[in-house]
């Protein structure tokens, strides 16, 4: 859609810009510092709090002009504003001077603290002394559960948190009460947050009322922890996050933007998903089998060197892989045992159903969508899979996408999209149509237009029945079953009528005929003119990104080394016990002499290893993974190497080289196994084209995991020694482990942290887009390596 | 020549004036309260740490040569579960007792603190901390922040109103 740009004039300059957008974004995108505490880019304006003020003057001879809400005034061609006239910095000054005569005396015990936009806002609207010398009112707190914190002494009303949890993610136990100067935000009894977005609260809302329970059991300043750019494990949808670490444990986990991907936002088992890699149970060192006493033992390395070289040299080898292990972790064990006997770990129905999955996603008529895409899309069909518990983050897309049918009528009444209030308020009920097929019920029943709940077998037909009426051939089976054919007209029909609608569908339920009938219904619409997307989601983190490499199923291997003449067996971050059947798992490991397990937790696997070794987890290693969307992004480690835990494919290279089964193979730094890799599999050769890899230098600079204001250096290791050690360095990325490098902008695939000057609270991730809520500076984070992408 | 007789005076009358070498270490030398010295850390004046752990001095010094670890006690009180000073680092700029806002650290008129080993210039929490409220008196931070951490409830505090009773339909 083309827009006509218009021009405005802010502080005596002309400017041309978006008039779909208000006054405030359009500001912010112009790089004006206006304080604001209710308006979110992704959440709309609703003129809460007052603090956005500007002057707005009739024409060029207005002189004297009035104070509005910049947020919620459109931009029309020939406005004329101030941001600085000295009558708003009254204004302001006066606004928060009244937002804070209830605020508690907390900041040095808050966690929001050096963090907090309340703390910005305040500075920047120059408000220092409190003059308020009446009683402060004052709140109760609510247990909200293990993750949250709550403490509404610290309120200012802003509204964010509501709007975010009931409006933006459809929660219903958090919401407002009281009234005048009693408002309360809360639930109406104690109880754990039942959202599985509730960790959003924490950087949505402007002050300390809601901080992250897990970081405060080992709180840590903003700018004392070290950060590097990850990508979120839990799930297949490609979060983007940022991961702090502190005195070598990780400390929390914050979104990291990616407008293409998760936007400002993260689902709870991403946010607070990182505990287990602080966890005592964590592999440490080296183990291996003692045979007399069959337990695993911590070993030297040069008793390391021997058992390996006698498991390694001259025995027949085989490799089992991880959805959940990098690329590179994967194709080093790949390239080690041989293509021929490498396996991917995963069940030959779930292996299978992948391969078709690829197929789908190869054909060149389908586009597989970003979130973002399914945000804007105008119908959506859910086909048997329940994306609220397999990536959670595209369910929190489709809520939004179900809310484009009302920001079209009321673009049609002239009210903008980010009038949220009066669009809400017009649209009432009306959505946007969703239609929802899954065996159980789903936490997005409340937008379905019609739902469907049914054995998969049934699901698979109703989408059958849906292609053959949108191509218009007889439908195969459903002739005896009226209800099933109705649903499938109406569905086929609103299908049809959108101009861009989203089959979501994956394989939660094992039914290749699920995605078949996927499959079938977004090529029809195809046929049919339409631009359909489909989305296909893949069980793990890097599930696609696996499927994509040769290999076989862990059935097949099972057959092999029943066939018997599998001496030694590799397993990469993979607890097969998890994967198939118990029986048939014990009985390869008895059959296989070596067992050799590299992990990050002891489980039932690594338990029967006979070499064990310790493999870092996302925090610990570098690695680049696929999401189910096809997108390929790389996660960097926070925690510098550190004794023998390393990254899986460092392991690999290391016993390659101690054991010198192969003089071709060799991996010194990351960029040689991508290199080795890409080479082996030209598909993913955009990987290493476009992520920058560790000779990447920005202004000539490495790119600063530590803010400027890390503190403690020369303390923080002193009762070991009072010599500073030289900080790591990293010769895997061009990030570097100090506060010296760049610390402007950098491309947004190394952003570790969000700062900018006044700006210490995760708002300033604004500075690091083109416009609020656009795209990141430079490109959103990482590749897409199905490239049919209109 | 005039000049240098006048040198010769004005040296000769030096003979008479008060001696500023001191007799030190027999004699101490006085040292104003607000001397910039050794740092300690104080107690509240119910005797409990003062330092809330909010790494501002941390934050605050130059040389970066503090750095302590934020914990939560039983009544979710937050303390400094260590507390490190590397006064080989220091510069006794003061910067840290000027950010403190608990009156927690503090510079004190003592400046013996050599040694053989450099190793014994970093300070833990246990060297650090003193059993009294050092130079400022009477102050506790927890007596007038807003929340509750086993010092005084909600709504307790001397400018605090009770907490609202969401149930109430009066306001
Ligand atoms: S919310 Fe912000 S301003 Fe308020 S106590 Fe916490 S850090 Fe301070
Ligand atoms: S709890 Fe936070 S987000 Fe909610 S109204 Fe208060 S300050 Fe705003
Ligand atoms: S006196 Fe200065 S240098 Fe020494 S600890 Fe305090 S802030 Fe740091
Ligand atoms: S500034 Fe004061 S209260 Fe804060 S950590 Fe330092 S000594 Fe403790
Ligand atoms: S941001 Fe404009 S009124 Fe709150």
């Amino acid at each position: 859609m083309e827009v006509i740009m218009v021009k405005i004039q802010i502080d005596g300059t002309f400017y041309e810009v978006n008039p779909d957008k208000n006054l405030l974004h359009t500001c912010l995108a112009l790089g004006f510092d206006i304080p604001y505490f209710c308006f979110h880019p992704a959440l709309g304006s609703v003129g809460a709090c007052r603090m956005c003020a500007v002057k707005k003057f009739a024409n060029a001879d207005d002189k004297k002009g009035r104070i509005v809400m910049s947020c919620m005034e459109p931009v029309t061609d020939g406005l004329i504003i101030s941001t600085s006239d000295p009558d708003i910095k009254v204004f302001r000054a006066a606004v928060i001077e009244s937002l804070m005569t209830n605020h508690p005396h907390d900041c040095p015990i808050c966690d929001e603290g050096g963090e907090c936009h309340l703390q910005d806002m305040t500075v920047m609207s120059g408000h220092n002394y409190r003059r308020f010398v009446f009683k402060k009112r004052t709140y109760s707190n609510q247990y909200l559960g293990p993750f949250i914190h709550h403490e509404m002494n610290r309120c200012i009303q802003c509204y964010r948190c509501v709007r975010f949890y009931r409006d933006y993610a459809g929660g219903r136990d958090l919401a407002v009460s009281g009234s005048a100067n009693h408002v309360y935000f809360g639930r109406q009894t104690e109880g754990a947050l039942e959202s599985e977005f509730s960790g959003n609260l924490i950087e949505v809302c402007p002050t300390g009322v809601f901080t992250d329970k897990t970081l405060k059991e080992h709180y840590t300043r903003k700018w004392d922890m070290t950060y590097a750019p990850s990508i979120c494990i839990q799930c297949s949808a490609g979060c983007n996050i940022t991961v702090g670490e502190r005195y070598g444990s990780v400390r929390r986990i914050l979104s990291r933007y990616n407008g293409a991907v998760n936007g400002y936002f993260l689902c709870d088992r991403g946010r607070f998903g990182y505990l287990s890699t602080n966890s005592p149970e964590r592999i440490k060192g080296i183990m291996v089998r003692d045979p007399q006493e069959n337990i695993q033992k911590e070993i030297s390395r040069d008793g390391y060197l021997s058992v390996i070289n006698s498991a390694i040299i001259g025995k027949k080898i085989a490799g089992i892989g991880s959805p959940v292990a990098s690329l590179e972790a994967n194709f080093a064990l790949e390239a080690m045992v041989g293509r021929e006997n490498f396996y991917h770990g995963i069940d030959g129905e779930k292996f299978d159903l992948e391969r078709t999955a690829i197929q789908i996603l190869k054909n060149s008529s389908v586009h597989s969508p970003s979130l973002k895409e399914i945000e804007r899309s105008d119908a959506v069909l859910i086909l048997g899979e329940d994306p609220a518990i397999s990536a959670p983050m595209i369910a929190l897309a489709v809520r939004q996408a179900s809310r484009n049918r009302s920001i079209r009528m009321a673009a049609k009444s002239g009210i903008p999209s980010w009038n949220d209030a009066a669009v809400r308020e017009l649209a009432q009920k009306i959505k946007s149509p969703v239609f929802i097929a899954t065996p159980l019920t789903t936490s997005l029943d409340d937008l379905a237009e019609l739902r469907y709940n049914s054995p998969t077998s049934d699901i698979a037909r109703l989408g059958s029945v849906i292609s053959s009426i949108i191509d218009k051939i007889e439908p195969l089976s459903a002739g005896s079953d009226k209800s099933l054919n109705d649903i499938a007209q109406r569905i086929a029909g609103v299908l049809m009528d959108a101009e861009n609608p989203v089959i979501i569908t994956g394989l939660q339920h094992n039914d290749k005929k699920v995605l078949q009938a996927a499959a079938n219904i977004t090529a029809a619409l195809h046929h049919n003119g339409k631009k359909p997307s489909i989305s296909i989601i893949f069980p793990e983190c890097n599930s696609l990104g696996l499927a994509l490499m040769e290999g076989g199923s862990l059935d097949n291997l099972f057959e092999v080394i029943l066939q018997g003449d599998v001496e030694t067996l590799i397993i990469l971050e993979n607890d097969l016990y998890k994967r198939a059947d118990k029986k048939k798992v014990d009985s390869i490991f008895k059959k296989c002499k070596n067992v050799i397990v590299l992990d990050s937790l002891l489980n039932e696997t690594s338990k029967q290893a006979d070499i064990l070794l310790p493999s870092g987890t996302f925090a610990e290693s570098t690695g680049t993974i696929v999401s189910s969307e096809g997108r390929g992004q790389r996660y960097y480690r926070v925690l510098p190497v550190n004794g023998h835990i390393k990254d899986s494919w460092k392991h690999i290279s290391e016993m390659i080289e101690i054991t010198g089964i192969s003089k071709d193979l060799h991996w010194e730094h990351f960029d040689d196994i991508v290199a080795s890799f890409t080479d082996s599999y030209p598909f993913f050769s955009k990987i290493r084209e476009i992520i920058p890899g560790s000779e990447f230098r920005f202004f000539n600079e490495k790119i600063a995991r530590q803010t400027i204001r890390f503190s403690g250096r020369t303390a923080m290791n002193a009762n070991d020694s009072v010599s500073e050690p030289k900080p790591p360095g990293d010769d895997d990325s061009p990030l570097s482990f100090s506060m010296e490098g760049y610390k402007g902008v950098p491309p947004s695939d190394l952003v570790s942290y969000y700062w900018s000057p006044g700006w210490n609270s995760v708002q300033a991730t604004n500075k690091y887009m083109d416009e609020p809520y656009g795209s990141a500076k430079g490109g959103n984070p990482g590749v897409l390596l199905f490239d049919h992408k209109t | 020549m005039i000049s240098i007789l006048r040198s010769i005076w004005f040296t000769f009358l030096h003979a008479f004036h008060k001696r500023e070498t001191q007799g030190y270490p027999e004699k101490k030398p006085y040292l104003p309260p607000r001397y910039r010295g050794r740092i300690i850390l104080s107690r509240d004046p119910d005797g409990k740490e003062r330092c809330v752990a909010c790494n501002l001095c941390a934050a605050a010094c130059p040389v970066d040569c503090i750095a302590l670890q934020a914990a939560n006690d039983y009544n979710e009180r937050r303390y400094p579960l260590f507390f490190r000073i590397n006064f080989s680092r220091c510069i006794f700029c003061g910067f840290c007792e000027e950010a403190c806002p608990t009156y927690a650290i503090q510079l004190i008129p003592d400046f013996e603190m050599g040694e053989y080993d450099r190793q014994n210039m970093v300070y833990e929490k246990e060297n650090l901390l003193i059993s009294g409220e050092g130079k400022y008196h009477g102050y506790n931070f927890y007596k007038v922040a807003g929340v509750d951490m086993g010092v005084k409830g909600i709504g307790k505090g001397e400018n605090e109103e009770p907490p609202v009773d969401l149930k109430d339909l009066i306001h």
